[in-house]
């Protein structure tokens, strides 16, 4: 008896959407296994991971607060992968994001006008754009791989930051410490809850999250990117520019993750720091699979990671394990989500070994692609 | 002249770490797979070498165990990519990830450890020999491990009927799978070897280039690393050279600094990124070249009855 993948006639439905759940379930199990192994009681390890982050308002307004750059960040990277485009730089879109934004509230220190908020948005997002404008245009230009490309980026946009918080626009009554002044009051985004640190960010976030369900779902533009990530060939004859398709992909989710980095400079950090993000915009590649690159999957994903981010701080405090678990636990869902999303086109078939030699061809034929 | 000689010294040992790494992933892309995951591999090979070397007392044992570590890592991406047939990009990307965070994770506690790591060579009579000593004679005992290496790589793929049986299944799996030929097996040992070879990468960089443990310490090497394959359009001799040309870069960084040179060190930190990204370009805007030496089925996955 032996067990073989064979391949489905057509993609399974139910496996697209069950597959995150069996991943999630799965890493649980890893989980599971590791609090063990660590001496920590297991059941009071997920307690204080997955629970007891989320067992009051604030902490269900912490939970919110940090799935918002995740969700802008991965609603781009979703539109973008969905065509075929890789830019897993988020992380520097999102730095350079905090800079032009952050830049603006600098510079704008006493302007207290009611439009300067809207315009650290827009500097942020152009900035985010401009930044994975880069990829797009040696991608098509020059042929320029834009995984490599986007990635040596988001090195570039952190030591630029930190060259300026170290240097042009260091705080000088910061007591020498590598940050910028704190943004006056009309630079931060108002606070949506008393009591807690949730913002307008995610309100913007949400609402973006809603654009981008519009624009792939029935915007000609969106309907293009999807067929070019489907069937490049098919796109190529039916005129879909190639070169337009990967400038969409880049400069959208290059602009979503520049208003993740404005969101929180001008959100719960409130200046600009070296590092303006624990890796979001890595974290929101997991999330875009994890979502099935749809933007509600991307919701659901974004409030599941941000947990993952959320329990790492409180087992530090409570567990005494380190945050790190929390990136452990980010690879391993997105090892168990590739692995499980293979019986979307898969299926196990289990085969016993023929009694007669004869019959051994039977099985094989059967499960021709057709 | 003295001076010359110290610097060759330190760029070789600069750019070793990519020799391992790259010359690794050539293989493993060679055979038709592309493992985007280097970066994490790099680093658990570091921080398992390091880990080994402290509690053990003897590097090269941790060497050992980081290249084991790398290929035990990249056998997850096997068994993904070759086995389940998963998305070669997106699975590279979750072993870089994973990679990072169980580094980090596993390394917490060696943070401030300092271990005694392997030095470079002191062969009395002949380390000592005046330039041509410090030129020939007195690296680190891994910069000759990666000129064999290098060797070894280049007979192996061009001389050898099994590195020919490699590459033709790099060119046209279906074909060396109608042939006869284990298509999915050898792929396996190229990502293993791969794995091996960026886990060395890390240990060089844990246990005799630093020597120390901090988190995320190849900053960005292993994504270099697979530059550098590219801008080598797949060939060893090129790799070498590309990897000294980077050693060389990184070192400007630490010259310009030593001399004084008033430019931010952050500014200096960018250049071996931007380099990247510079003879990237200039590489890959010859399409044609590239598609004719890259493998031809770099990155799509085979199913032999598929």
């Amino acid at each position: 008896m032996r067990i073989r993948l064979e391949p489905r006639a057509e993609p399974s439905r139910l496996m697209r959407w069950a597959s995150p759940v069996l991943a999630v379930t799965a890493t649980l199990g890893v989980g599971f296994v590791l609090f063990s192994l660590l001496g920590k009681n297991p059941l009071q390890a997920f307690y204080v991971f997955f629970v007891k982050p989320v067992d009051s308002l604030y902490g269900v307004a912490e939970l919110l607060l940090k799935a918002s750059p995740l969700m802008l960040c991965a609603v781009g990277l979703a539109a973008a992968y969905r065509a075929n485009v890789w830019n897993i730089g988020a992380e520097g879109q999102l730095t350079l994001g905090a800079i032009c934004g952050g830049g603006l509230a600098l510079a704008l220190q006493d302007g207290g006008a009611s439009w300067l908020l809207p315009s650290m948005i827009l500097a942020g997002a152009l900035g985010g754009m401009g930044w994975a404008a880069i990829p797009a245009w040696l991608k098509t230009r020059f042929n320029a791989n834009e995984i490599l490309v986007s990635l040596m980026l988001v090195y570039v946009a952190k030591l630029a930051l930190s060259y300026l918080v170290h240097g042009p626009w260091r705080d000088p009554e910061g007591f020498n410490f590598p940050q910028s002044k704190m943004f006056a009051d009309a630079a931060l985004l108002p606070n949506l809850l008393a009591e807690t640190r949730l913002n307008t960010g995610f309100v913007i976030a949400l609402a973006v999250i809603a654009v981008g369900w519009l624009f792939m779902r029935r915007s000609m533009i969106g309907f293009q990117m999807r067929v070019a990530g489907l069937a490049p060939a098919a796109a190529n004859y039916a005129g879909i520019s190639a070169k337009r398709t990967v400038w969409l992909g880049m400069l959208i989710s290059g602009a979503t993750a520049g208003v993740a980095g404005v969101n929180e400079a001008a959100g719960p950090i409130g200046q600009l720091l070296p590092s303006m993000s624990p890796g979001y915009g890595f974290a929101a590649i997991i999330v875009a699979f994890v979502g099935r690159l749809h933007p509600l999957g991307v919701l659901l994903a974004s409030l599941l990671m941000s947990l993952l981010y959320l329990g790492g701080e409180a087992a530090q405090i409570s567990l005494s394990l380190p945050s790190a678990v929390t990136g452990l636990f980010e690879g391993t869902l997105l090892f168990f989500l590739l692995a499980s999303d293979v019986f979307i086109d898969f299926r196990l078939r289990v085969q016993r070994r023929p009694v007669r030699p004869a019959a051994g061809g039977r099985p094989a034929t059967a499960g021709g692609t057709g | 002249m003295e001076h010359i000689a110290a610097l060759v010294a330190l760029t070789l040992a600069a750019g070793t770490p990519l020799v391992f790494a790259a010359l690794g992933e050539l293989v493993t892309e060679k055979s038709g797979v592309l493992n985007l995951g280097v970066e994490g591999t790099m680093l658990v090979g570091a921080v398992v070498s390091f880990i080994v070397a402290a509690s053990t007392g003897a590097p090269w044992l941790g060497t050992l165990a980081g290249m084991v570590a790398g290929a035990a890592l990249s056998l997850v991406f096997g068994v993904l990519t070759l086995s389940l047939m998963a998305n070669q990009v997106a699975t590279g990307l979750a072993l870089s990830i994973f990679g990072v965070g169980l580094s980090a994770f596993v390394g917490l506690d060696y943070v401030s450890v300092v271990i005694d790591g392997i030095k470079p060579l002191a062969i009395s009579g002949w380390s000592d020999l005046p330039f041509f000593g410090e030129l020939l004679f007195a690296h680190s005992p891994f910069v000759y491990l990666s000129l064999v290496l290098f060797g070894l790589v280049e007979w192996f793929l061009f001389h050898t009927r099994a590195g020919l049986v490699l590459r033709a299944v790099g060119e046209s799996p279906a074909s060396a799978h109608a042939i006869g030929y284990p298509v999915i097996a050898i792929r396996y040992l190229a990502v293993l070897f791969g794995g091996a070879c960026a886990g060395l990468g890390g240990a060089y960089l844990a246990v005799a280039y630093t020597p120390l443990w901090t988190e995320g310490m190849t900053a960005g090497r292993g994504w270099i690393a697979l530059a550098l394959v590219v801008f080598a359009t797949w060939k060893p001799r090129r790799v070498l050279a590309g990897a000294y040309l980077f050693g060389a870069v990184t070192l400007a960084q630490f010259q310009a600094q030593a001399i004084g040179v008033a430019v931010p060190s952050q500014l200096l930190s960018m250049l071996p990124y931007l380099a990247t990204i510079l003879v990237l370009t200039i590489i890959s805007r010859d399409a044609a070249m590239i598609r004719l030496n890259a493998p031809a089925s770099l990155g799509q996955p085979f199913h032999p009855d598929a």
